[in-house]
């Protein structure tokens, strides 16, 4: 029951967090076109690094 | 007209590998352990039975199966070789043998030993006993786990993989003495090649290192990416969703950024200069802890959970057809799982490319990492 509620936690959390990286990554792009390949690289990795945390929380807590 | 009889060619190959297929058919008790609720099917239990079945690595490779009129279980696939390493040495057979049980109840005799598989593992039972004895936990009591060297669905689906990619790679570097363009399936690989190469290898890792390190890229890069697109196929392979793979791969990136990283990188790591001496033994730890545990940790759970999720997804939703069939109706069901799993797989194409190219990436950034030589401090 709790280890639901932890996930759910962990996925708000991931949620929240993808949206902030993927709409600061558009705010960028929509300033500075030119710049949409690095921001995006940037992006990606950043989302990864987060991804592989709220996964590894979610299986620990499995 | 060359096109023509390669095709031909082709298709006998694959016409004669699934008509060598051994449809093999088998009485299981599985179907009467699903219809225990007073001999309904529970279709709820089932379906998550078989997910978890598809999720974990199997012994054989079983295409699908079905309860014929009567009532027998027949499977169609073909079976694959058992070798283990037992108390008395090397043992091997087929794993047609079991019949596909798979809780303990089919026993293998071979060379004077016996062997039983349950839950997808094989235990050897002890000399004196004749049945497997189950304990609360459907742990087996009078037998051991012994060396499982088989090739399983998963090993089979690497070596399938291994040789095409030898296959498709070396016919590729080959066209290139004679030309400057390749042909045929060449023409898709070469772009795929040269983006690897120029958007992950070079950027990430430098202009100076970056050739030592792109053949290791390329391997994983396209390792990963036709295992997880082949697992999207019914085929039913779930090789990057084995953790044991995933480690292994992450293990490799482990190993080559450890062993070649500078003098610089491991000076950062463990006594970092220009902070207060007091905090270098701390920031030493953290370091230590990241660059080793952190980073392949990170690396293999998240290619194990978004391929295993993707699996789970995709089953679930096919799945609908079944479980909402009372209330929606056989055509309303079946449209609905229809239109949600195309989606859903379509996605999962994405999600196939999206994760060899994150493996990929973050492989060549931490090997950048180790391999700078921090000139600008």
């Amino acid at each position: 029951m709790y280890n639901l509620i932890g996930a759910g936690l962990i996925v708000i959390g991931a949620g929240i967090g993808l949206g902030q990286i993927g709409g600061k990554a558009m705010e960028g792009i929509a300033r500075q076109p030119e710049a949409t390949g690095k921001i995006q690289t940037a992006m990606i990795i950043i989302a990864a690094l987060l991804e592989g945390l709220a996964f590894g929380a979610l299986f620990l807590g499995k | 007209m060359k096109i023509a009889q390669k095709s031909i060619k082709f298709l006998t190959i694959v016409a004669i590998a699934l008509f060598s297929m051994s449809g093999y058919a088998v009485d299981s008790d599985k179907n009467q352990h699903s219809q225990k609720d007073g001999g309904q099917v529970n279709t709820k239990k089932e379906v998550e039975e078989y997910i978890l079945h598809h999720i974990k690595d199997s012994h054989d490779f079983s295409l699908f199966s079905y309860t014929n009129d009567a009532g027998e279980r027949k499977h169609l696939g073909f079976p694959l070789p058992v070798i283990l390493w037992s108390s008395e040495g090397l043992v091997t057979f087929m794993s047609s043998e079991f019949h596909h049980n798979d809780d303990g109840h089919v026993i293998v005799e071979k060379d004077g030993l016996k062997f039983a598989k349950i839950h997808s593992k094989i235990y050897e039972l002890d000399s004196d006993a004749a049945t497997v004895a189950l304990d609360d936990t459907d742990h087996p009591t009078n037998a051991h786990k012994v060396l499982d060297f088989s090739i399983t669905k998963s090993a089979f689906g690497l070596i399938l993989i291994g040789l095409l990619m030898l296959l498709w790679f070396s016919k590729l570097a080959r066209q290139y003495k004679t030309r400057k363009v390749p042909t045929g399936f060449g023409r898709i690989l070469e772009p795929l090649v040269l983006y690897v190469r120029d958007e992950i290898a070079r950027p990430n890792i430098g202009e100076k290192h970056y050739r030592r390190f792109t053949g290791y890229l390329l391997t994983v890069f396209f390792f990963i990416w036709i295992l997880n697109l082949a697992g999207l196929t019914p085929l039913g392979f779930n090789v990057t969703g084995q953790l044991a793979v995933t480690a292994c791969l992450a293990i490799f990136t482990l190993v080559i950024y450890t062993l070649s990283g500078t003098k610089g990188y491991w000076m950062h790591m463990i006594w970092m200069p220009g902070v207060p001496v007091l905090i270098r033994p701390v920031l030493a730890i953290i370091e230590l802890a990241g660059a080793l545990v952190i980073k392949p940790f990170s690396l293999l759970v998240r290619l194990f959970a978004n391929i295993s999720a993707g699996h789970i997804v995709v089953m679930s939703l096919i799945a609908i057809m079944f479980t909402l069939q009372e209330s929606l109706g056989v055509v309303g069901a079946t449209g609905l799982s229809l239109l949600l799993s195309f989606f859903i797989t379509l996605i999962e194409v994405l999600v196939a490319f999206l994760q060899a190219y994150i493996f990929t990436m973050l492989s060549a950034l931490f090997i950048g990492m180790a391999v700078d030589d921090h000139e600008h401090h």
